[in-house]
């Protein structure tokens, strides 16, 4: 059971996420941005939050044309998991690995604090932990998240049942609430809040256990 | 021969920034402005010299890492 979690200049949720992975059973590997091949037998790949390239361009736009996202890509295409958080989702969107675009919050400011979010589904293997319609608490802690998508990508998402998470209470001006949003195949989540940042009772928040725990369970039946 | 890149959010998509310049410039007393929209420009200094080929080659930047075309446009100029 393996895990691969991205670095960049500037990733800052890196070793948050290698601990999340750690302590749901995963052997994880750090792989830094410009190795062009992940380790061997990785069952997923998480690309942390952070300020990759200190934002700029857009954010997660260089991230996204670095050499290790072409392993990521062809890892993705084979099936296989990702997981993207806040700046990592950035990337995903920026690669085209998921649908449509973050832009900057509708009330200009980066904010940083604990929210609720409901379980919009818990048919994925990251979601399957929770019941539907179940709300958590997870720390947001950005300045981009105004998630936004065409008529037909919003259309797709939520006629296929792929929107993961919503916030509670609008928050940063995503259309329906979207926080955080599947592939077609399901193995690929991104998501702004930070479930790894809820992982463990000395930081306060465990919602994010329940995650980590049934994507352990996914790869172990897989 | 040197390109501009002007890159704007495509019409419709919600340009937040633009808009809090919008009020900003309302609360200078600055009437009569009814939108602003904020986008970015990029100066390249390219060693090709056919415009033709220059005009190819920043359009695929374009395209490949200077915008993002699921919510911005852009436009070439060769100067």
């Amino acid at each position: 059971m393996k895990a691969a979690v991205l670095v960049f200049p500037g990733s800052n949720c890196d070793r948050d996420l290698a601990v999340a992975f750690r302590q749901a059973g995963f052997q994880v590997d750090m792989v830094w941005h410009k190795d062009t091949s992940l380790p061997d037998g990785v069952d997923i790949v998480g690309v942390p939050g952070g300020f990759s390239f200190g934002d700029y361009l857009r954010c997660g736009a260089i991230a996204a044309r670095s050499p290790i996202v072409a392993a990521l890509t062809s890892h993705v295409e084979k099936g296989g998991f990702a997981i993207g958080i806040c700046n990592g989702f950035q990337v995903l969107l920026e690669t085209g690995l998921l649908p449509g675009a973050l832009m900057r919050n509708a009330g200009l400011k980066f904010i940083c604090k604990p929210i609720t979010l409901q379980v919009a589904t818990s048919n994925s293997d990251f979601t399957q932990g929770y019941n539907s319609g179940t709300t958590v608490t997870y720390p947001v802690a950005h300045h981009d998240g105004n998630y936004q998508a065409t008529d037909d990508i919003r259309k797709a998402l939520s006629g296929e049942d792929r929107i993961a998470f919503r916030y509670s209470d609008p928050l940063n001006g995503s259309v329906d609430d979207i926080a955080g949003i599947l592939s077609e195949n399901r193995r690929v989540l991104g998501l702004m809040p930070h479930p790894e940042r809820a992982a463990d009772a000395a930081l306060g928040l465990t919602d994010g256990v329940a995650m980590f725990r049934s994507l352990a369970g996914a790869v172990v039946d897989a | 021969m040197k390109a501009r890149v002007h890159i704007m959010l495509k019409t419709g998509v919600l340009d937040p920034q633009g808009e809090a310049v919008r009020h900003a410039l309302g609360s200078l007393g600055f009437e009569g402005v009814d939108a602003v929209r904020q986008g970015k420009v990029i100066e390249l200094d390219l060693a090709e010299a056919d415009p033709a080929k220059a005009q190819a080659e920043v359009t695929a930047m374009c395209d490949a890492l200077l915008a993002n075309t699921v919510i911005e446009s852009y436009a070439v100029e060769l100067l």
